[in-house]
């Protein structure tokens, strides 16, 4: 990357964050790539008169990561579509669609996650006369990848 | 009675109005059908109309791949047509998954979830080529209209 | 006073595509507007486990019909500088002249839907006739009409004949005619004004602090465009960003309007000062890429970036693609609260919204 990039640790990520935004950064931002079965890499891009800068966060995926949407409230949706991709929780989310933003419940859970997704992706093949629930139940948790399922 | 019947249906024929759902589409497909409409393809001449209400509706024409969120919406929306009706899947993706078959939130072709009687291939297809598509799919409707069966089915 | 929820979406006559958005009413007046998304998504960045960085262009051309030369110029960039690609001058130019032929074409595209959104049929019926135009310029330069698929790694499939500029210079001009005489037709008509100016104001301090782009952000007058940055070809090219200050939707259609005139100009200038030479450069020895990179382009509704990461395999680790319409949406929450039920088309459509970007 041409840009420097800065490590945050989840702790010191939303004072880092409103610093950026005191200095007048633009929120351009998050992408996410799962590292390995228990880690997801996470960019914050940030934009000030064209020029980026990239926070990293190096996140657990059984650990919620502080939101940020309290300090950017454009961080909403795609904060939402990590936790609909990679199962991420994210604490204090502005508006949380529970990982229904995207998926409805037959497709598969936390689809980008290449190492805790190979048994379901075989398990789920859509089926086009299943009844479904009217409505989604909200307990239906996407977003927490059970101990168990991590592993395999 | 009969002769007024004869009358409407052969009237629905000749002006058959399209519902247009972009189900997943890239906006291709879509772009191409709005373009059918304008001045220089200018299917109201043969008396097509496109409108917003499917209560109106006489042909479906549908873009793009299903997905597990819209396939209710798009069999809503087919359930809520007067019959007889016509789907028409236009491109590639309507028509198998196409360049997105792979991808984990497609469920495949709009044939898996309605009847489909003409296919556009085409990715996108011209707009000569979605114009001949419903042409094809009127002389259908046009055998349906015919057949005895229309009015109990309704 | 007693709240009332209203559905608007999917399925609605204005939206070409579906969009759900729940708006809650206290009388007339919309108080909180909450989008719902999902009807076009594909899962497509999860594509690139399955097709390799060379077919990858032709998913990306599909993230989005309209604006599918440039999805594919940003893809392109990206691995041609994970891969130390040195692209030559003459495909830089082309690509610069196809991407800027999108934006006009996008615009006019456009600012149809914008006018059938308050019921001007006639008007519609007008841009799409000159856009027509645009695609035939399209087709008979790069053989197809909405995804042209001219770009590969290393350069463009195509190249512009002596014969085809000039050609082209005379349509332009037909072009860039027909547009001035409908902006005069449209910005000056009262039924026009009355349906936009002062309707969905976004301020620049908002604009800024939800992320706002493109004409969005420069109809609230943000001089924020991504082709400053001097990617391509822009560094030759005299440019400027075009920026309103009303942010209501009638300053957000009349930066389409100049932008698409700006287009036309930029595309004289390119095929102008042209260079002769290779449009395609060699790449079949070199590694695939490897690295992680950020790219970014103008699209005709805003900033576009593409993350990259590569492991030296041909599938890309990751891909991720993060459209102007998706960061467009916080700000058309912030505008629809105060505006009138009536309204809300108008107001939804002047971000001009491209769900099929946002959800990919």
């Amino acid at each position: 990357m041409r840009e420097e990039i800065t490590p945050v640790r989840p702790a010191d990520l939303i004072g880092e964050v409103a610093k950026l935004k005191i200095q007048g950064y633009r929120l351009v931002t998050l992408s996410c790539t799962e590292i390995d079965a228990n880690c997801i890499d996470v960019l914050y891009h940030f934009d000030k008169d064209l020029g980026l800068k990239h926070l990293r966060l190096t996140a657990m995926k059984a650990e919620p990561v502080p939101s940020i949407s309290p300090v950017y409230f454009a961080a909403l949706l795609i904060e939402n579509e990590i936790q609909d991709f990679f199962g991420l929780k994210f604490q204090g989310l502005v508006v949380d669609f529970q990982g229904m933003l995207y998926l409805e419940e037959e497709a598969l859970k936390t689809p980008f996650c290449k190492f805790s997704i190979q048994t379901a992706e075989k398990t789920s093949a859509p089926s086009i006369a299943h009844a479904e629930p009217a409505e989604p139940p909200a307990a239906a948790m996407p977003g927490e990848p059970a101990p168990g399922e991590m592993d395999s | 009675m009969q002769a007024v019947k004869r009358f409407i249906n052969r009237m629905r024929s000749k002006s058959p109005w399209l519902l247009h759902f972009d189900c997943g589409s890239c906006n291709g497909c879509d772009i191409e059908i709005l373009a059918c409409l304008t001045p220089v393809y200018d299917v109201e001449r043969f008396g097509i109309i496109n409108v917003g209400n499917p209560f109106h509706a006489d042909v479906l024409l549908v873009s793009g791949t299903v997905n597990h969120r819209n396939k209710k919406v798009l069999t809503n929306l087919h359930a809520q047509m007067p019959s007889p009706k016509l789907v028409v899947a236009i491109g590639a993706c309507g028509l198998s998954g196409g360049i997105f078959r792979e991808a984990y939130n497609v469920v495949g072709g709009i044939h898996k979830v309605l009847p489909v009687d003409v296919y556009v291939p085409g990715c996108p297809p011209k707009p000569e080529a979605i114009i001949d598509g419903v042409v094809l799919g009127l002389q259908k409707l046009q055998r349906l209209h015919e057949q005895p069966s229309v009015e109990k089915e309704a | 006073m007693r709240k009332t929820v209203i559905p608007f979406g999917p399925q609605h006559p204005v939206l070409p595509e579906p969009i759900h958005l729940k708006l809650t009413l206290v009388d007339e007046r919309v108080v909180e507007a909450i989008p719902n998304l999902g009807y076009v998504h594909r899962g497509l960045e999860r594509l690139a486990d399955v097709r390799d960085f060379h077919q990858m262009i032709q998913v990306v051309e599909r993230v989005c019909g309209i604006c599918s030369m440039i999805h594919a110029h940003c893809y392109c960039m990206g691995i041609e500088e994970l891969m130390a690609v040195e692209v030559p001058p003459r495909a830089q130019f082309l690509r610069v002249i196809w991407s800027e032929v999108h934006r006009i074409q996008s615009h006019l595209l456009w600012l149809g839907l914008f006018a059938d959104s308050f019921g001007f049929e006639s008007l519609f019926m007008q841009f799409w006739r000159i856009r027509e135009k645009i695609m035939d310029i399209s087709e008979s330069t790069t053989g197809n009409r909405v995804i042209v698929s001219v770009n590969v790694i290393g350069g463009v499939r195509r190249d512009l004949s002596a014969e085809q500029t000039r050609w082209l210079l005379t349509e332009l001009d037909w072009v860039e005619e027909q547009i001035q005489r409908l902006q005069t037709t449209m910005m000056e008509d009262y039924t026009v004004k009355k349906r936009t100016v002062g309707k969905g104001v976004l301020t620049a301090q908002q604009a800024y602090e939800l992320g706002a782009v493109g004409p969005v952000a420069r109809g609230s007058g943000l001089s924020q465009d991504t082709r400053q940055t001097s990617y391509a070809a822009y560094g030759e090219l005299y440019f400027e960003p075009v920026v309103e200050t009303e942010g209501d939707c009638y300053a957000r259609s009349k930066v389409r309007f100049r932008e698409a005139l700006a287009s036309v100009d930029l595309i004289r200038r390119a095929l102008d000062k042209l260079p002769a030479g290779e449009v395609r450069a060699k790449v079949k020895s070199l590694k695939p890429p490897k690295g992680e990179t950020v790219m970014r382009v103008e699209q005709p509704r805003g900033e576009l970036l593409y993350y990259f990461k590569g492991s030296g395999e041909k599938n890309l680790d990751r891909l991720r693609i993060r459209t102007p319409t998706f960061a467009n949406i916080p700000p058309l929450l912030a505008m629809l609260p105060g505006v009138y039920l009536s309204d809300v088309p108008v107001v939804t459509l002047s971000i001009d919204p491209c769900i099929s970007c946002t959800e990919r």
